[in-house]
């Protein structure tokens, strides 16, 4: 009887311990390796920004200001009567002093890298709300098109020559 | 040709009425389930069979394709200069295919051949059958304890597998091939989405588990009681897992990521 208490015992102990390392593990996997740490800012004051050209902009980009991220992008959307796209971004309430005439740009962090908004700020003293609309904007550069540019431009020159 | 064609009919006779038994099984097994409330202590000594001894392999194993999908990926990367990379190619492989897949098979391998053998073997010596007659129900005191402990331990042991694996790719790239530790960690969390990604992994490794578990029950209650018939449940059970989780795990990443 003695002995297979002892033994029942380790058998518990054990899988308690296999249940609360398996459990870690998926801790771990949402805390350190997925983006829930940096989920948090998900409320926030949301702003518009109408770009030509989003290129591979998509929803939960990242929106930076000076290479911080502040906040992401919610939605992406098309105006059937300008022909633009509409892009709203949420911004964390912390940044809550970015001028009126900020400028928003689509990047590309690095040569091949994802795309995401950048914002510049402007110097005026109003500071932007939630439901603003930031207008000055800058469409992404389409790499292809920037090549075929080189190209034409080369191919004119020689044919000055 | 009429031989043929009975041949033929004959198989799928068969296939239709294996399913369907253990189809039946299944819901069997579940409707016992409830009843298990009473006698938690079955199903942890199950947990202790099917998931803590099955943790060294899984450790081992997921440590050494954490330690070479480092070593492969970083190769690749290294080329274009994108070693920043390596730790979200290496958690996206990790989280959504390798360690659902890989566990499920080292767990079909592991775990659930054990259970076949266990089942049939209490098949052959008639164990089922003395007790039936003391009026036990062997699917509530043998089959449910093991299948309940199969898909608790699948999940588990798949998180295990996917953050060991991903320790293992972490050793590799940032203490031995030199890779920023900050970029390793925080381009990994900038790419990893706890929805898409974690719990999506966590979904298919619980229906891994389901499935396999209840091959192996379900070869192990159905087999033939001979020794052959036992061995023959054994290696079905192996084969028709591995099989089911790798068609299932297509089915599933269609699902989950064919959309966009």
């Amino acid at each position: 009887m003695e002995a297979h208490e002892v033994e029942s015992r380790k058998v518990e102990i054990a899988v308690g311990l296999f249940i609360a390392v398996g459990i870690a593990a998926l801790f771990m996997l949402a805390m350190k390796v997925s983006n829930l740490s940096s989920l948090t800012g998900d409320e926030g004051y949301v702003l518009t920004a109408r770009f030509d050209n989003i290129g591979g902009l998509k929803v939960r980009s990242p929106v930076s200001m000076a290479g911080v991220r502040i906040g992401r992008v919610t939605s992406v959307g098309f105006d059937q009567k300008t022909y633009e796209a509409v892009v709203k971004v949420t911004i964390n309430p912390m940044y809550n002093q970015i001028p009126k005439d900020t400028s928003a740009s689509i990047l590309t962090s690095g040569l091949l890298g994802e795309q995401y908004v950048g914002l510049q700020p402007g110097a005026e003293d109003k500071y932007l709300h939630n439901g603003d609309v930031i207008k000055y904007t800058q469409s992404a550069m389409i790499l292809e098109r920037l090549v075929g540019q080189f190209l034409f431009n080369k191919a004119q020159e020689g044919g000055s020559k | 040709m009429t031989a043929w064609l009975q041949a033929l009919g004959r198989t799928g006779l068969s296939v239709f009425d294996r399913t369907g038994r253990a189809g039946i099984f299944l819901l069997r097994v579940l409707a016992g389930l409830p009843s298990l409330v009473f006698k938690p202590r079955l199903a942890i000594t199950q947990l202790y069979s099917v998931g803590v001894r099955s943790l060294v392999i899984i450790v081992v194993s997921s440590l050494n394709v954490g330690m070479v999908l480092g070593l492969q990926v970083y190769n690749t990367l290294v080329d274009f200069g994108a070693t920043a990379s390596l730790g979200p190619a290496v958690a996206l492989t990790l989280v959504r295919e390798l360690g659902p897949v890989v566990a499920a098979l080292l767990f079909a391998g592991r775990a659930g051949s054990a259970l076949t053998a266990e089942i049939g073997l209490m098949k052959v010596t008639e164990q089922l059958s003395g007790m039936e007659m003391m009026a036990v129900d062997p699917l509530k005191r043998i089959v449910g304890p093991r299948f309940i402990a199969g898909v608790i331990a699948m999940p588990l042991l798949a998180a295990i597998f996917s953050a060991v694996g991903i320790l293992g790719a972490y050793f590799v790239g940032v203490g031995l091939l030199g890779v920023d530790e900050g970029a390793f960690w925080s381009q990994m969390q900038s790419s990893v989405d706890l929805y898409e990604d974690i719990l999506n992994g966590v979904i298919k490794s619980i229906v891994f588990g389901f499935v396999v578990t209840w091959i192996a029950v379900f070869q192990g209650y159905d087999c033939v009681p001979t020794a052959e018939g036992v061995s023959l449940a054994t290696t079905n059970t192996v084969v028709f897992s591995s099989l089911w989780v790798l068609i299932l795990d297509f089915i599933l990443t269609a699902l989950m990521y064919g959309g966009t």
